[in-house]
């Protein structure tokens, strides 16, 4: 018997596989029964009504792709009457996604979401800080920090800080998230990146540019997870191009205590469940049994303690 | 196809995906210098399609073409009888250049069938279908569910020249009335379009358009159906990413109660009313 259930602080998961926001809806129920998953992590959500941004939102590039969705939100109301409660049919955990331009309004949704149903908040702080030249909050300690407090004061859920790949300064945003009071970190959002059309040279997304995810992003996300993992006591949820087994044994082994599926599944809708399946497996083949086992067990003793920070070119 | 092999992690979930299957190729043959036509052997549940809908289909990954992303395609006939799933493609990009290299006794992975597809009213007996190209594959079904319903089906169809008219016999044995438009033959236009429409009106009467994909043609549609007060419904196009409704990549804006509204063409798609769709 193989024991995949993982802890992350306060909150119990069967199993350490979730979906990343932005890749689960409702509309997946029928392709298989969503209790299976460790927790549910729906889209992210703004407190006003918002359309989205223009057509193209996705393109391919080899083995991964890129999106520009830029957050369509029917905003709070409809989330909390409608959204919310279809998932209290499932035993899964809720986690809500949310976001917004600026710290007060981001606290204000905050609050407003923090309801009867709610397991956890997962702040998405990748997202542009109209205060901060758009940049996102999570690009510097500072703003990282800034916002994390507001948000510290405004639930009493669990607070799962969403990172960005997108900065250079990722051991110093986790530790500012952690010092402002996220319960865990989630490690990664997309990373920002361009394709263009050769023949008609336009940009391949409507919006310019979009973010990196699938299978090309694993790398990058993995190296933040452990970067993260080393230096933070708060759990580090992994999330970045994982399609199979392999990929969350290789995320557990970098630190990560849970992990987030997201462009995999819309390649193979049943993913999720067939990772389940296959790290059940793969800890059975091994004689894991206990997937706590795994989490952090890089055998990274060699290297010295200056590689872990290290944001430069090799 | 013996080198290629279908990309990781495809195995669907055997115990709850009535709607992911791998399907045996049966035959995949050129139709003519562009088009391609895909047999598959199929399940009843599999076939268990409408008009209109779509397929998202896992292209195969091999040593040339690695598409990553599903393609949407388009259902061109659906035979429950004889087991099988037909789709018309035109080999394009990576996905379709991947498709076509698939051969008897190869799979391929479908997702499906997804989305809305077309209504034919109790009270509509005389239907007009127009298209062009290879969005006639879409309106294949529709021919032969027109048929099935014992309905009168006349069928425009438009193409670059005589030898590229997609399906006309298709069209002719399913029972629809054909007539054929071309560029070359310069009866491709929208005013000679309009003109033979107007005389379908005027002769037999028309009860429901029926087309996809073009902007042209919607726009004809849109101005004649509100002249005449003909209904019509349209099948629409969009990059899609999931094909589920989770990603949102698919929006189109769309009128709907007096606001314009963006709908996923995956969902709530691809088959709209002409009258909420909008020219792009």
């Amino acid at each position: 018997m193989v024991n995949l259930a993982t802890k992350l602080g306060t909150l119990e998961l069967k199993n350490p596989i979730m979906p990343a926001s932005g890749t689960f809806s409702d509309d997946l129920a029928g392709m298989f029964d969503l209790d299976l998953l460790g927790a549910h992590v729906t889209k992210t959500i703004t407190a006003e009504k918002r359309g989205g941004n223009p057509t193209p939102r996705v393109c391919e590039v080899h083995g991964s792709m890129l999106n520009s969705i830029g957050i369509p939100s029917k905003g709070l109301d409809h989330f909390v009457q409608e959204v919310i409660p279809f998932y209290k049919r499932y035993e899964a955990p809720l986690v809500v996604s949310i976001s917004a331009n600026r710290a007060d309004d981001f606290a204000r949704l905050c609050e407003g979401v923090s309801v009867p149903g709610v397991a956890a908040i997962e702040v998405n702080i990748s997202c542009p800080n109209i205060e901060a030249d758009g940049k996102a909050f999570a690009i510097r300690p500072s703003t990282t920090r800034e916002v994390m407090l507001k948000l510290r004061e405004a639930t009493d859920l669990p607070l799962w800080a969403k990172l960005t790949p997108n900065t250079g300064e990722t051991v110093e945003v986790a530790l500012a998230a952690e010092a402002a009071g996220a319960d865990a970190l989630v490690v990664s959002n997309t990373l920002l990146a361009m394709a263009i059309d050769i023949r008609s040279r336009k940009p391949k997304l409507g919006n310019l540019m979009g973010g990196l995810s699938g299978p090309s992003l694993k790398p990058i996300a993995l190296r933040m997870a452990y970067q993260c993992a080393k230096v933070v006591n708060i759990p580090v949820i992994g999330c970045g191009g994982i399609s199979n087994a392999e990929d969350v044994v290789e995320y557990l082994i970098a630190g990560a205590s849970a992990v987030q599926v997201g462009t995999a599944t819309f390649i193979n809708p049943t993913a999720m469940p067939s990772i389940i399946a296959e790290l059940t497996a793969y800890c059975f083949r091994n004689g894991i049994a206990d997937i706590s086992e795994l989490v952090g067990s890089v055998r990274d003793e060699e290297a010295g303690d200056a590689m872990i920070f290290m944001e430069a070119a090799p | 196809m013996t080198s290629a092999t279908l990309a990781t992690g495809t195995t669907p979930f055997q115990t709850r995906s009535p709607r992911e299957a791998v399907l045996p190729v049966k035959s995949n043959d050129s139709v003519n210098g562009e088009y391609r036509l895909m047999v598959l052997a199929a399940t009843p549940e599999t076939l268990d399609c409408k008009p209109g809908q779509f397929f998202h289909l896992l292209c195969p990954v091999g040593a040339v073409h690695q598409p990553y992303l599903r393609r949407p395609m388009s259902i061109y006939g659906y035979y429950p009888d004889r087991g099988e799933l037909h789709f018309l493609y035109k080999v394009t990009g990576e996905g379709t250049k991947a498709l076509a290299e698939l051969g008897h006794g190869d799979t391929l992975n479908v997702l499906g069938p997804l989305g809305q597809g077309y209504t034919i009213r109790d009270e509509w007996q005389n239907l007009l279908l127009l298209a062009r190209g290879v969005g006639l594959a879409t309106l294949g079904p529709l021919a032969q569910e027109a048929q099935r319903g014992g309905r009168n089906l006349t069928a425009i169809c438009s193409a670059r020249s005589p030898d590229v008219l997609m399906s006309v016999e298709h069209f002719r044995n399913l029972g629809a009335r054909v007539i054929t438009v071309t560029d070359s033959e310069g009866t491709s236009g929208m005013d000679n379009i309009q003109r033979l429409i107007e005389s379908e009106i005027a002769q037999t009467g028309v009860d429901a358009f029926y087309t996809c994909g073009s902007n042209r043609m919607l726009k004809l549609l849109k101005s004649i159906g509100a002249t005449h007060g003909i209904p019509g419904e349209i099948a629409l196009e969009q990059q899609m990413a999931c094909g589920l409704g989770m990603c949102q990549c698919c929006v189109r804006s769309f009128r709907r109660n007096g606001a314009i509204v963006q709908l996923r063409v995956c969902r709530e798609g691809p088959v709209f009313g002409i009258e909420e769709a909008i020219e792009w």
